[in-house]
């Protein structure tokens, strides 16, 4: 299973960022076995673990807001096209351009146009999912436009030719003192003598955008929120980078995925409440910007929203799976995730790790890559990003759905060869002797003290690198009462 | 077909129809909602106003509760060293009566670019609406508080909290604005986890929140 996802193209030409990453199973591989990264992500995941429970413990009506919260998306994604007829019509009344993209590519093509129309070479970019989806930064490149990330993470990202590993935090696998070796070397307001603590890192990497901030042209920003009847768009963020994209350049762009939207203000209410407590561990997170449209004297004198489908109306056509179209992006699956936390971010293939990436990515992309295929079973389905979703997406209960589609898309899976062997078997008594009689012949030539076996021939060494089985018995429950009636004869 | 159709038809074929605006209106009311709209007593305005001093404080701003008469007198400290202070149209004049003669008051008219915003040291304001349980002010960019760019780029920004602004929580806060306007939610300083999830203040945004809490 190492061929490269790249070898079969996405059939919505999206996600291009990890074209060429092998399937799960052999980049998890790889990332276990690079102890400083696992100890960065334990060092990490168990910090923000301790204090999202604090702050969770906190409401006392956790539960009543999760389940309005999941009520909300859900209502939402069922009268889908009606609210974003809503939402268009509020935002073009409030002053903003509305444009539709079917997938990546249209979108990016859409964004491209709108800054050579400004005669912009530059673009400031606060941190947005759906712009890494849509494999944005690398489509500007190629058209002489260069995309300035502002998010701290995304900036140690981009400096580092490196690839995101988590949705909140992209730069988790690196600890502090690769961040100073990357600064040290990259950014040219670094002091000669920068330490590698992370206020300096921080003051660092201020420095080096303020310029860009105060001259820039064109920002691009994301979402967390479209409200539909006011219009408002909402982003949530800590650094004040955010604040600076959306509020200092002319002309603004938002990619938004259709599936952001909410009918109401007044929903905010919830929404506000679960994330930045889901996300950062925090009552609030620092800075949170709503704007509608555009502002008469303040901000953007031009706001373009791009809505982008890219797969989610296909996720939306599968019943179980399309609950993860209810996320919020807040990534505490990711930080309690056993998985996540040994593998890495990296070895999903996907600007969406962890749990919430192995249900989102295959749908978005399709599952005919290997690399997708493979998503599905990253999981050892314990249940803990189920318990920590602030809207209640049941991820194991898609994962194991997404399982049997997986092996479905593809006729010559071994275990479905197996499945049918087994069916014939178990449904006839005869078959059902001999196969035992087989069974006890074959496990004592393999098995080995104590009656485990240790070690099967491929293919079923795949059983058996990872786990003991029992060697079978050397007569059947049902022969030996054929021969002895249970001890009467 | 365009975009827009194509995607909507998208949409319908694994929806099913659209249903009647007020079909969905209806399911849209019925939604359960049993969380609290707010989580302390809002009857009990002294320690609503305390909840969110404290709460505030909790993200390393610096909070100082102020009786009305001393505001002059509290700004004029709070400012001190800083030499050029940009003031929005409808603060009022008595906040600035004590400041010392060291400081200069810039408005913004004709607007300031960025780069003339850089150059100043901080910025004093007003606020719409404050939300005790976690600690947020929030400016709808009204009088006394001035357009977004003057809150965000200076380094320093000192905001007035009146008792009536304080929410007790986050419902009653947004029920109290215009959604026409633009909106900044401010929870303490600028802030970053981003390395090693450890929360460093002051990124981009102004590094020193100053907030009296008046009346």
């Amino acid at each position: 299973m190492t061929t490269p996802a790249g070898a079969t193209p996405a059939p919505n030409g999206s996600m291009p960022t990890y074209l060429g990453m092998p399937s799960f199973p052999s980049a998890a591989r790889t990332a276990v076995a690079d102890s400083q990264l696992r100890r960065n992500l334990t060092h990490a995941t168990t910090a923000i673990r301790a204090k999202r429970a604090n702050v969770v413990r906190e409401l006392d009506d956790w539960e009543e807001l999760r389940q309005a919260g999941k009520a909300i998306k859900e209502h939402t994604l069922a009268n889908l096209d009606t609210y974003l007829l809503r939402l268009e019509e509020s935002v073009t009344s409030a002053g903003g351009h509305v444009h539709w993209a079917r997938d990546a590519a249209e979108a990016n093509a859409i964004a491209i146009d709108l800054i050579k129309r400004k005669n912009a070479d530059k673009a400031v970019k606060s941190k947005s999912m759906t712009t890494q989806e849509a494999g944005l930064n690398e489509a500007l490149a190629q058209n002489g436009i260069q995309a300035i990330e502002t998010d701290l993470a995304e900036l140690i990202v981009q400096l580092g030719d490196d690839l995101p590993s988590h949705i909140l935090v992209p730069a988790i696998h690196k600890n502090r003192a690769e961040i100073g070796d990357l600064f040290r070397r990259t950014i040219s307001e670094a002091p000669g003598d920068l330490a590698d603590d992370p206020p300096s890192l921080t003051a660092t990497a201020r420095a080096h955008l303020r310029g860009e901030f105060l001259d820039a042209k064109v920002g691009i920003s994301g979402a967390n929120f479209a409200v539909a009847d006011t219009g408002s768009l909402v982003v949530v963020e800590s650094e004040g980078n955010g604040r600076m994209c959306l509020t200092l350049p002319d002309t603004l762009i938002s990619f938004v995925g259709i599936e952001k939207i909410i009918p109401s203000w007044r929903d905010l209410e919830v929404f506000l409440a679960l994330l930045p407590r889901s996300s950062t561990a925090e009552r609030m997170n620092p800075y949170t910007t709503i704007w509608s449209g555009v502002a008469n004297a303040d901000g953007p004198r031009e706001f373009h929203l791009i809505l982008l489908d890219n797969g989610r109306t296909a996720t939306l056509a599968d019943e179980t799976g399309r609950q993860a179209l209810r996320c919020i992006r807040c990534s505490a699956c990711l930080n309690v995730c056993p998985v996540y936390e040994r593998a890495g971010g990296h070895a999903y293939g996907s600007p969406y790790p962890g749990p919430i990436g192995a249900i989102l990515s295959p749908q978005l992309r399709g599952m005919t890559s290997p690399a997708d295929a493979s998503l599905p079973f990253a999981s050892s389905l314990c249940g803990a990003c189920y318990e920590v979703c602030p809207v209640a997406i049941n991820i194991p209960e898609a994962l194991v759905h997404l399982r049997a589609r997986a092996v479905q898309s593809q006729p010559h899976y071994p275990e479905r060869i197996f499945f049918s062997l087994a069916a014939s078997i178990l449904s006839s008594p005869g078959r059902m002797a001999f196969a035992q009689r087989l069974g006890s012949l074959a496990g004592s030539a393999v098995a080995r003290r104590k009656g485990r076996i240790r070690r099967l021939p491929p293919p079923l060494s795949a059983w058996t690198d990872t786990r003991d089985a029992p060697a079978p018995p050397p007569e059947s429950f049902r022969a030996w009462w054929s021969r002895t009636r249970g001890g009467a004869r | 077909m365009t975009a827009r159709e194509e995607i909507l038809a998208r949409i319908r074929a694994a929806n099913g129809p659209a249903r009647e605006p007020t079909e969905i209106d209806a399911a849209y009311a019925a939604i359960p909602r049993d969380y609290r709209r707010a989580h302390h007593d809002s009857e009990q305005r002294d320690d609503i106003v305390a909840l969110f001093a404290e709460r505030a404080a909790d993200y390393r701003a610096t909070v100082e509760p102020v009786p009305e008469a001393d505001l002059p007198a509290a700004i004029a400290r709070a400012v001190t060293g800083k030499a050029r202070l940009i003031v929005p149209d409808g603060v009022p004049e008595a906040w600035l009566a004590e400041l010392p003669s060291a400081t200069t008051i810039v408005r913004d008219e004709p607007p300031l670019s960025a780069r003339e915003l850089d150059a100043i040291d901080g910025v004093v304001t007003g606020c719409a609406v404050a939300i005790a349980e976690t600690g947020t002010i929030i400016l709808d960019h009204g009088p006394a508080q001035g357009r977004r760019a003057l809150t965000l780029v200076p380094d320093f920004h000192l905001v007035v909290v009146r008792a009536d602004h304080v929410a007790p929580d986050i419902a009653d806060a947004l029920a109290r604005l215009d959604p026409s306007r633009p909106h900044t939610l401010i929870s303490g300083p600028s802030a970053t986890s981003d390395i090693e999830l450890i929360r460093v203040e002051g990124v981009h945004g102004p590094r020193n929140l100053h907030i009296l809490v008046s009346g």
